[in-house]
């Protein structure tokens, strides 16, 4: 049995927030109900690709998926369960915000089978939320935390935002303290750095916000991140991801070592998702109208050469800070990683933003600031 | 129509300050002389190259012969002779002058003459042309012709009180035009009896006839079989085909004889054997002299061209060279780069010239080209008697060698209203001008004389002169000589490697501000690295300026998004197609743009 991951995108959220670009908008009851039993449609119309998998995870992205009814989750859940293996273990995570759930409904989302949350705080000072455009204050999140353990959830993760406009160290430090004082404390931190995308409200309004941490501040707000959260038992295994041992996200992980077991596969179901399937990656439109009526929604469908898989083997891989196996490479493609990467493996080695340690090649602590600079020299 | 007499011939040439309408009144000629249907007109017949369309200039000489039935009964042929406007294409004017007998001069009637159309007419004066004015743009508002008349008659001495009143644009007039070329211009001269005199006036290459000959038959005939020499390079080839110009096509006749102007075909493979200038004459029965007026043409600008992938460098000489078949004024030769490797050193009649055949290399041979600083030939006198002609600045021996250093200097005419007289002599004195004179051509305008290092005039003069001058002032000039100067070698260190594509030649007094201006735009240019690059500009070993790329903070995607690999994907192969067009240079990747910098060290 094959291993797969399974993704479900749900595009609705309360308010759209400055800094997103992700395909969500605020929607009527009515949108969502449709699309619900689009998605279940879709759900339902592909298990007979995937007979000789095992789910070993799911996940709940957005938009804000707690924004949904717990009945539509579960119904959702049910689906797969009834045309899916689903393995006994399967992280099954949902992301949250607070002010879309109580705990009358985390306790629903629980018995429906979800087994780990994603709550969105960002940050820990109000006024930094009310600039992103976030519906709730830290107040709001601590009520939604306090709800999710109470309700029985002992796996959480928390994602934070660094870099945000009018932030200072000292905040974004208490923002990083605060998280880590939880009680108990969440098992797993999400800290990206902000990234202004295109097409934002923060992107073409930019000089209508407060000043973005400059670049120095930045810097020494991302050594915080990690020097804080390792202090507090946190281990950075990914760029940007921290968890407490054995609580790392699973399914992130089938997306960063699809390359390393090519066993892991994902399938996206919903608007604009994206699916990697043994060497064919495909992604659903991302026009509502085009969804619901739910013919013909793959795009871009492409075959991954060996070339593109190799490279992915290597960008993907690096991004974990376990960094990748040459015994893996050659299993998988029956080739010498030297053979492919010589030049840029010892270009990198030798300044110091790649390490060999035998049969194990990763990204150093300062590789993992370059990662880009570094990828770039694995494209073939 | 071959048997249509000489005295019903016209070779004429449209010469005017450019933008006065030029190209648009030869296709108003065109148009009306029923050659084409105003259907089949696509603007600017003459202008052939997709590039002389697009920047609205003429680069080549093109030539189109037209029918013209006039108010007397009798049939004319016109052979209308188009001319580059741009001072870079002076030699190629004057050449195609020389196969005319006539001259229209256009002036606008809102702006009168200008610089162009003072050194364009005397230029025509010089060649013996018969030339009579047109005023064109009678329909704009600001339009002021009985001035213009009288501003012709005065500043150039020409008859313009019955010049014809016209609107290209519109259509206006051109009855006129053709009746005054008819009445004004000269039948051409010459006796078919005599021995074949033919002026070589432009040529191209073309791939299937070989070298296609532009020329105006001065005494004698040619027609198919008749072997034919070129006086300045003695080489002799057997005509193939004869004929005349219709609309962007060449018709084939019998023969050109005296005073015809058409073109000749004989299988020439290499542009270089038919110089523009050159005389034709008949190989069994030879012409007792050249006819006058041969020179060699000289680049004035040189610069190195480099491909900017180095396995692109046969695929770069074979470009230049079929471009040379098409433009002989172009010089080439290999050279090599310790920063750029394989390249050439090029020559050129100007700036606009080096920019036209850039362009061409790019478009027409999809090439990547990396340009180094352009520069002018410098005389480099030994202490040891030797006199080096500088090309290319990584060349220039040891200071210990050179007893002194020259450089050429332009004879500048600059017309310009009287409000921007000041600001236009602060910037030739900040170009290191020598004033000769100030003339007032009317109250208001005036023409400024200067003598001007070509050095200084060969980046941006012509933009800052605009810019200085709210667009007014218009601009000529020629190669007076060299002058003795005071000249250095400009060195940019990079991460503290000497860039040798970086170099260039300098007056002494400018080399801090250019040195500074260049580092300040090389930091720019220059992405930041994972370590810090200092910029240096030195001269003879000693660091005159300073910057400091930064190092870089980091370079990482934070996000994550999800399973969309493709995006993450693309990023990264756009960074990597980005390192291609980098130039390795030590540790430093260096980007194409940054060797152009120098080209852009105006003030502003």
């Amino acid at each position: 049995m094959k291993t797969l991951g399974v993704y479900i995108h749900i595009p609705f959220c309360v308010r759209k927030c400055v800094y997103c670009d992700f395909l969500s908008a605020p929607a009527a009851e009515e949108t969502q109900k449709k699309y619900v039993a689009a998605l279940k449609r879709e759900i339902e119309q592909n298990a007979p690709f995937y007979r000789d998998y095992t789910v070993e995870t799911i996940f709940f992205g957005g938009g804000t998926p707690s924004i949904l009814k717990a009945e539509r989750i579960k119904g959702i859940l049910n689906v797969l369960k009834v045309h899916y293996n689903i393995a006994k273990t399967a992280e099954i995570t949902l992301e949250a915000n607070p002010k879309t759930t109580d705990y009358e409904k985390l306790c629903a989302l629980k018995i429906a089978g979800i087994n780990r949350l994603s709550i969105g705080l960002q940050s820990a000072d109000d006024r930094e939320l009310k600039i992103l455009g976030r519906i709730h204050t830290y107040k709001d999140f601590l009520q939604t935390y306090g709800d999710a353990r109470a309700a029985g959830f002992g796996n959480i993760n928390v994602d934070l935002i660094s870099a945000l406009p009018s932030q200072t160290l000292e905040s974004w430090i208490n923002t990083l303290e605060k998280a880590v004082s939880l009680t108990p404390p969440p098992e797993h931190i999400s800290a990206y750095s902000l990234i202004v995308e295109e097409g934002t409200p923060l992107y073409e309004h930019l000089e209508q916000f407060p000043p973005i941490p400059d670049e120095e501040t930045e810097r020494q707000m991302y050594y915080e991140t990690k020097r804080i959260l390792e202090r507090h038992g946190y281990e950075r295994y990914e760029i940007s991801n921290y968890a407490k041992q054995g609580c790392e996200s699973r399914h992130n992980r089938i997306y960063w070592q699809r390359g390393i077991s090519h066993t892991h596969d994902y399938v996206g179901f919903g608007l604009g998702a994206s699916s990697t399937v043994g060497n064919s990656r495909w992604k659903n439109t991302s026009d509502m109208s085009s969804y619901l009526n739910g013919a013909n929604i793959k795009e871009d469908q492409q075959t991954l050469s060996e070339n593109d898989l190799m490279e992915e083997f290597v960008f993907l891989g690096l991004r974990m800070t376990a960094g990748i196996s040459a015994a893996e490479f050659h299993r998988t493609f029956q080739k010498n990683i030297e053979d492919i990467y010589r030049e840029p493996i010892e270009k990198w080695t030798s300044q110091g933003l790649l390490a060999r340690d035998g049969d194990i090649i990763r990204l150093t602590d300062k590789g993992l600031d370059f990662s880009n600079t570094v990828f770039a020299d694995f494209i073939l | 129509m071959s048997q249509i007499s000489q005295s019903h011939i016209r070779n004429f040439c449209i010469v005017a300050h450019i933008d006065h309408g030029k190209s648009t009144l030869a296709d108003r000629i065109i148009e009306k002389t029923g050659l084409l249907t105003s259907r089949e007109m696509q603007d600017q017949v003459l202008d052939n190259m997709d590039l002389e369309r697009e920047r609205g200039i003429t680069i080549k000489a093109q030539a189109v012969r037209t029918v013209y039935k006039a108010q007397d009964g009798d049939e004319y042929i016109l052979n209308l002779i188009d001319t580059p406007g741009h001072v870079d294409f002076n030699y190629e004017v004057s050449r195609a002058l020389a196969a005319c007998d006539g001259a229209i001069l256009v002036v606008d009637a809102a702006q009168g003459i200008e610089a162009q159309t003072l050194a364009n007419v005397y230029l025509a004066l010089d060649h013996n042309l018969d030339v009579f004015p047109v005023i064109n743009k009678i329909d704009l508002p600001s339009a002021r012709p009985d001035w213009v008349k009288n501003e012709i008659e005065d500043v150039i001495g020409l008859e313009a009180q019955d010049a014809p009143l016209i609107s290209a644009k519109n259509g206006v007039g051109i009855e006129d035009v053709l009746e005054a070329i008819v009445h004004k211009i000269p039948a051409p001269g010459g006796k078919a009896e005599n021995p074949l005199q033919a002026l070589i006036f432009d040529s191209f290459y073309d791939s299937y006839k070989g070298v296609i000959v532009f020329c105006r038959v001065m005494e004698g005939r040619v027609a198919k079989g008749t072997k034919i020499k070129m006086l300045a390079t003695g080489a002799v080839f057997e005509t193939v085909e004869v004929g005349y110009f219709g609309a962007g096509q060449l018709i084939p006749c019998d023969e050109l004889s005296a005073g015809m102007v058409g073109y000749l075909t004989a299988s020439i493979k290499n542009v270089k054997d038919t110089t523009v200038g050159d005389t034709v004459t008949d190989a069994d029965r030879p012409c007792a002299s050249p006819l006058p007026g041969y020179k060699k043409v000289q680049p004035m600008v040189y610069c190195g061209l480099y491909p900017a992938d180095g396995a692109k460098y046969p695929d770069l000489r074979d470009a230049l060279e079929k471009l040379q078949l098409n433009d002989a004024s172009l010089f080439y030769e290999p050279e090599t780069s310790i920063a750029l490797g394989f390249g050439f050193r090029c020559g050129f009649l100007g700036l606009l010239h080096l920019e036209i055949i850039q362009e061409r290399l790019e478009r027409e041979y999809n090439l990547d080209l990396v340009t180094t600083a352009p520069g002018v030939v410098y005389k480099v006198y030994k202490t040891n008697g030797e006199v080096i002609e500088l090309t290319n600045p990584s060349n220039l021996p040891d200071p210990s060698e050179i007893a002194y250093m020259e450089e050429p200097i332009v004879n500048a005419e600059i017309m310009v209203t009287t409000e921007f007289i000041g600001s236009i002599m602060e910037l030739c004195q900040e170009r290191r001008g020598r004033y000769i004179s100030m003339e007032y051509v009317e109250e208001t305008r005036a023409v400024l004389k200067y003598e001007l290092p070509l050095n200084e005039i060969i980046y941006d003069f012509f933009d800052a002169l605009k810019s200085r001058s709210r667009g007014y002032a218009s601009f000529d000039y020629d190669l007076k000589g060299y002058e003795k100067s005071e000249l250095v070698k400009l060195d940019i260190l990079i991460n503290k490697e000497e860039v040798d594509a970086l170099s260039f030649i300098v007056h002494k007094e400018s080399a801090y501000e250019r040195g500074r201006r260049m580092c300040e735009k090389l930091k720019d240019e220059i992405p930041r690295h994972l370590f810090e690059i200092p910029i240096q500009a030195a001269v003879g070993g000693k660091v005159i300026a300073r910057e400091t790329v930064k190092a870089m903070r980091k370079d990482v995607l934070a996000k994550c998004y999800g399973g969309d690999i493709t995006r993450k994907k693309k990023l990264l192969e756009k960074q990597k197609e980005g390192k291609k067009r980098m130039r390795q240079i030590g540790n430093v990747e260096i980007p194409q743009k940054a060797f152009m910098a120098v080209l852009k060290l105006d003030n502003e």
